[in-house]
């Protein structure tokens, strides 16, 4: 209904302000995200009472109970059980994720000061995914059949079977043992990112190799590709300008998704390299029975995921119209 | 080709695992990673169902005047120790050799419990649509959100380290593959003439489902359900590798590796062997799994 009055702009359909279609796509999905992260934060507040009573988990074998009375108390346990839930629910609304045990502070700044290194992280796993995958996938998309896709695709599968501590001890072990090249873990200068960043990025490297090339692949099958070549263009401007551009779409949605998967997805690589991310402190919580921070790392990461979703369809939404009509 | 497709649109008259089978067979023919694949997964799967007859040691011995042993080819190994010893001077390849049984248990439980909910849910939500659909994937979209490793480690955290809990978490939350893939199949054939024949003879929604439907999407289902094998072995080692998966006092593959990083310098071998298994076995289920999609939709097979 509205397809036809979105202005063409570089040949995609870009959607207009008051467009009605998409803000009702838009408001559906955004509704859709609070209901999802809601029923997430329910789960999460009563995963941490499904063993009973935390406290006497939380404490050593030895507490006494004047101290578990003390700690029932401070975490308010001692209430009814629909009143925490109220209240837990109230402050997460307020940005409250509770009161960390272990570090004695609230678990949001716990998290927050965590959080650079987990997006640093991310970052160069997401320019070690694009620098690989984006050649890689064309290569062999265009090579198909070769020994260069044969080839590219072993490494694919290999890529994603890998598990990915094992891929980081193995580089640990090459590179910072043997070779003695680059650090074994910790964070600081450029030099300690590679490791863990080639190790995050792994698993996205496979992704979206593999996906460019079957979609390219579609792509270069296409009428229109036979028409630029019967105009002349020559191979390698057919990909850029009429291959790549289309074959895009779907690797853009992936690459997006991947991204919630890098920022999430990092508590084995985190682990294997001792990277002060939220991963590893999420480990930290579950090693120390920190259960406050258990529950708000949990929200964090779900909330990242949830979000990143919702701006990876609105923006498929906006570059293709099919979306938001269905 | 053309039986591959018998198996997914033709009638139920004729059970699609046959035609499958017919077109895994020459599909092997020419596909020889698949053929070296499903032979090391028969190696793989014979260690684990005859572990103790194989393994040289008791997994759990130990016998410190004999710990970080090389393994045959170093100077300094231990004979009757091939793959060498760890910390605690236990025998590296038996401990990987009963690593094997728990792999693959819990990889093969937790994949079929996850298939038999996720299948459900997806033949119920794609046959009835409606309000069970709504509620289904609504549900669906919530467990996505949960990172799945993330859920284990705190339902475990919570409620201790047991095997069994291990195979339970990871069943119960692989299930939202199989419901939206076999959700979508039944979408497209629960209009077709055979289910509107079965509904005109008088079978209930139940046997349209049981008899009529599953047996239509047997292809798909195997393919989804070998890939989760992988995928399932992989989360039981990432959470032996945190430390909490299976109690400690059973090995595992996920396990070794982390007393092996502990001893990287000093002993690569224990997180090389180990790390090597869970990929040899990984790797060879993923090249299965990829073989049986390409038969199962052959548009793929011919890219």
């Amino acid at each position: 209904m509205s397809g036809d009055l979105t202005a063409r702009s570089g040949g995609l359909t870009l959607p207009r302000i008051g467009d009605r279609a998409l803000w009702s796509f838009v408001g559906r999905r955004i509704g859709h995200a609070v209901l999802v992260l809601f029923c997430v934060a329910t789960v999460s507040f009563f995963l941490v009472r499904i063993s009973g009573d935390p406290v006497r988990q939380m404490l050593p074998p030895d507490a006494t109970a004047a101290q578990e009375t003390a700690l029932r108390a401070q975490l308010g346990l001692d209430q009814p059980l629909l009143g925490q839930y109220v209240s837990y629910m109230t402050g997460l609304l307020h940005l409250d994720l509770g009161q960390s045990l272990f570090f004695h502070r609230p678990a949001f700044d716990v998290i927050a000061e965590r959080l650079p290194a987990t997006v640093t992280l991310a970052a160069g796993a997401l320019v070690v995914v694009l620098v690989v995958a984006i050649p890689a996938g064309v290569v062999s998309a265009l090579r198909r059949g070769t020994a260069t896709d044969t080839t590219v695709m072993a490494a694919v599968l290999v890529g994603q079977s890998a598990p990915a501590f094992f891929v980081g001890i193995l580089l640990i072990l090459v590179f910072a043992v043997n070779l003695q090249m680059l650090p074994a873990s910790g964070m600081g200068g450029i030099e300690n990112l590679v490791l863990p960043a080639v190790t995050l990025g792994l698993y996205s490297i496979a992704m979206v190799a593999r996906l460019l090339r079957s979609s390219l692949v579609d792509v270069l099958g296409e009428d229109y590709i036979r028409t630029a070549r019967a105009k002349g263009l020559t191979g390698w401007r057919i990909v850029t300008a009429h291959g790549l551009r289309n074959a895009s779409l779907p690797v853009v949605t992936v690459v997006g998704l991947e991204i919630g998967n890098l920022l999430g997805g990092a508590i084995l690589t985190e682990q294997v390299f001792a990277w002060p991310g939220v991963g590893r402190l999420t480990v930290e919580a579950v090693t120390y029975r920190d259960y406050p921070l258990m529950q708000a790392t949990v929200m964090f990461l779900a909330t990242v995921f949830v979000v990143v979703n919702l701006l990876v369809d609105l923006s498929y939404a906006a570059l293709d119209p099919r979306v938001r009509l269905s | 080709m053309t039986t591959a497709t018998a198996g997914r649109t033709g009638a139920p008259a004729r059970p699609a695992s046959n035609t499958m089978w017919h077109a895994v067979r020459r599909a092997l023919r020419r596909n020889h990673a698949a053929k070296v694949a499903i032979g090391v997964l028969f190696l793989v799967v014979i260690v684990g169902v005859f572990a103790p007859l194989i393994a040289p040691h008791d997994p759990n011995a130990q016998n410190l005047t004999l710990k970080l042993r090389p393994p045959f080819w170093s100077a300094g190994h231990q004979p009757g120790y091939p793959l060498g010893t760890d910390n605690l001077g236990r025998d590296v390849l038996s401990r990987i050799v009963y690593g094997t049984r728990i792999s693959l248990l819990v990889g093969v439980s937790a994949t079929l419990l996850s298939g038999v909910v996720g299948t459900a849910v997806g033949l119920v939500s794609g046959y009835y649509r409606g309000w069970r659909d709504q509620v289904f994937m609504r549900l669906a979209d919530i467990q996505l959100a949960f990172p799945t490793i993330l859920l284990a480690l705190a339902i475990i955290a919570v409620l201790g380290p047991s095997l069994w809990f291990v195979i339970l978490v990871l069943g119960l939350t692989g299930w939202v593959n199989y419901a939206r893939v076999v959700r979508a199949e039944v979408l497209s054939l629960r209009s077709r003439e055979f289910v509107v024949a079965a509904r005109a003879i008088g079978d209930n929604d139940r046997q349209i489902m049981t008899r009529h439907l599953l047996p239509n999407i047997t292809a798909p289902l195997v393919t989804i359900g070998t890939l989760q094998v992988a995928a399932m072995i992989i989360a039981e080692a990432s959470l032996g590798y945190l430390g909490l998966g299976v109690p400690p006092s059973i090995p595992t593959w996920g396990g070794m590796l982390a007393d092996g990083q502990l001893y990287l310098r000093s002993a690569w071998w224990i997180a090389v062997f180990s790390g090597a298994a869970i990929m040899l076995t990984t790797l060879s289920i993923n090249v299965t799994g990829d073989m049986l999609r390409d038969v199962a939709d052959p548009k793929a097979y011919t890219k």
